[in-house]
């Protein structure tokens, strides 16, 4: 990028891009903040043509000072905060197992990546239908093995049940990327370290751990990312009963089952809100290992 | 102290057997190079020594205890690796400091010891540093901090060298060999590099194939190699090495003769030639002279005056009280 010619060359081929993935941005986002000022009740009426109301700060107010949305803002963060422990930590435990050298190496770390691969709707639905049916699911068949009352898993312990589910699908993910990142790991200090008098489980706390220090703050913020957002896996078991309301499904029911676009749009604005502060918080607690 | 004694010691992987079994004996204070090319096993030796690899077979003894079953960290060696093997998270204290912290010494000793090793080893002004902040040089002045602090009964090197460029190899050759003196603590080192084990060792180990050739000071091997591989991998450049019809005149099956011991002249000599490329490194100058009769063209040393164009008709004389003889085998005729 010497020369003031292939500078311009660069801008010009880059700008299609740009445009693309800043209009792709800026519409929805302009669009939501537009609604969320206004008075949308499609069923009664309203209609963009029409003219909508301007109603301030009304659908923020509403939306704050619903019963539910302090109860769905703790839920989205438990159910972060769970699947992100539990991922992280199976997910270091995997992959230390799988980077040792064991028969069918190759298939075993396949079948682990496999649950990344089965789409969310369809694996809650298989985990609904298959392990978790009170009636018919294997667990019921385990409790019952063991002369136990089956647990009705999406309704009585339908948070923990959530996060299971989530937790299966992203523990691949981690399990990857620490792995990779383990494979990484210079032999030579560790069997310097072996020199020095350090037992396993001290190697793993002062050598592979600070090693995997970088790939862990990758998975928590990737994964962050993605978990704020779940959906699927709440409306295929419990359609947001039993306290696994999330904001995010919030947003969808104020917008798509009570058809009030502009109070479902101020809480789009508030989940914008949230991620922010979340990523500050994980910023600050785990971006210094991005540096250097 | 620090006597190492290997007693039949073999190692296989798999079923391929890279050591057969072979003894040897480290006596305690002295400065023994494993030297020889690559793959020969001198690594594997090395690390059979330090715990890293399980022995197939035979017994590794250090100061009379037997440590074939003792895991790596109670042999009270100190090893200094090929790539250093820092531990890059930590500050250069820290990582001169881990293995007595993990020896739980007091706070106390472990900052005497830390600082007095980076006194010796010029490092003071770096300790808070990181290795990735270091140049090679410092990088492997603080691996070698590293092992001093144990004060170990003996230090394995595996070729600290090969990643340092060449100026600086020579400086850290002579500090290693200093802190030997200094210390006087044995040492194992190992090299793929002639030059690091003739100026360096007490006692070389020149190893082929996991088999030793020889086992001698550095002048016993130069002056009377074993067999015609020692012969030709000790001393720079090779030794020439001639078979057929000049070697059966010595009664030998391959006569060896090293390039300081032929003389060059214009006007008459034993063997007649001419002269290919020369190397000229100012104290000395090194010909190849492609004489006929000979397949390989000989390296003869001159002194650095001497100038000679490519193409020239010159004669050389071998020195023959310097003349090595060896038989079908190989192996050494006295």
């Amino acid at each position: 990028m010497a020369t003031q010619h292939s500078r311009s060359a660069a801008r010009m081929m880059m700008a299609p891009a740009v445009v693309l993935l800043l209009g792709w941005m800026l519409v929805p986002l302009i669009m939501t903040l537009f609604f969320s000022f206004k008075k949308y009740l499609p069923l009664r009426g309203d209609t963009l043509g029409g003219g909508l109301e301007w109603v301030g700060f009304q659908n923020y107010v509403r939306f704050f000072s619903s019963s539910s949305f302090w109860p769905s803002v703790q839920t989205t963060l438990i159910i972060v905060g769970s699947v992100l422990i539990i991922t992280v930590l199976l997910g270091t435990l995997l992959a230390l197992l799988l980077d040792q050298p064991m028969w069918g190496q190759g298939v075993v770390r396949i079948l682990v990546i496999a649950p990344f691969f089965v789409m969310p709707t369809v694996s809650a639905l298989v985990w609904k239908n298959m392990f978790m049916d009170p009636v018919n699911g294997i667990l019921a068949h385990l409790w019952k093995f063991f002369d136990a009352v089956p647990i009705q898993w999406l309704s009585h312990e339908s948070l923990p049940s959530i996060i299971m589910i989530v937790s299966w699908q992203w523990l691949p993910f981690a399990t990857l990327i620490l792995l990779t990142a383990v494979q990484s790991l210079d032999s030579e200090q560790l069997e310097a370290s072996e020199m020095d008098g350090a037992p396993k489980l001290k190697r793993f706390w002062h050598i592979v751990l600070p090693h995997l220090s970088r790939a862990i703050t990758i998975v928590i913020l990737i994964q962050t990312i993605f978990l704020l957002s779940i959906f699927a896996e709440i409306f295929v078991t419990t359609g947001g009963a039993f306290g696994t309301k999330t904001l995010t499904y919030l947003i969808f029911q104020r917008v798509l089952d009570s058809q009030n676009v502009g109070l479902g749009s101020a809480g789009g604005v508030y989940a914008i809100i949230l991620a922010n502060i979340v990523a500050i918080f994980l910023m600050r607690i785990v971006g210094k290992n991005l540096d250097t | 102290m620090g006597r190492i004694v290997l007693d039949q010691v073999s190692k296989s992987f798999g079923k391929t057997e890279v050591i057969p079994p072979l003894d040897l004996t480290i006596e305690d204070g002295e400065f023994t190079v494993f030297v020889g090319p690559s793959g020969c096993g001198k690594s594997t030796l090395l690390r059979l020594i330090a715990g890293l690899e399980d022995v197939s077979g035979g017994k590794v003894s250090i100061d009379g205890k037997e440590m074939t079953e003792v895991p790596p960290a109670k042999r009270g060696l100190s090893m200094v690796f090929q790539s250093y093997a820092l531990y890059p998270h930590m500050s250069v204290r820290k990582n001169i400091a881990f293995p007595l912290r993990m020896a739980k010494m007091d706070k106390a000793e472990i900052k005497k010891r830390v600082e007095d090793a980076a006194t010796v080893l010029n490092l003071t002004d770096y300790l808070s540093r990181r290795p990735g902040q270091l140049s090679g040089g410092q990088r492997q002045r603080v691996a070698i901090g590293r092992a001093i602090v144990r004060e170990p009964s003996a230090f394995l090197f595996d070729e600290p060298l090969s990643n340092l460029d060449a100026a600086l190899r020579v400086g850290m050759r002579l500090e290693i060999s200093e802190m030997h003196k200094r210390l006087a603590t044995t040492m194992i080192y190992v090299t793929h590099d002639q030059v690091e084990a003739m100026t360096m060792a007490d006692k070389i180990v020149v190893l082929q194939a996991g088999v030793i050739e020889q086992v001698g000071s550095p002048l016993e091997l130069y002056r009377a190699p074993r067999n015609t591989f020692v012969a030709g991998f000790i001393g720079s450049p090779k030794m020439n090495l001639l078979t057929g019809e000049e070697a059966a005149k010595h009664d030998a099956h391959t006569i060896g003769i090293r390039p300081e011991h032929i003389t060059i002249s214009n006007e008459s000599g034993t063997w007649e030639g001419v002269v290919g490329v020369s190397e000229h490194l100012g104290s000395d100058s090194f010909f190849h002279v492609k004489c006929d009769g000979f397949e390989d063209p000989l390296t003869v040393r001159a002194g650095g005056e001497l100038q000679l164009s490519y193409g020239a008709k010159v004669f050389l004389t071998p020195d023959t009280a310097h003349l090595h003889r060896f038989n079908d085998q190989g192996l050494r005729i006295e």
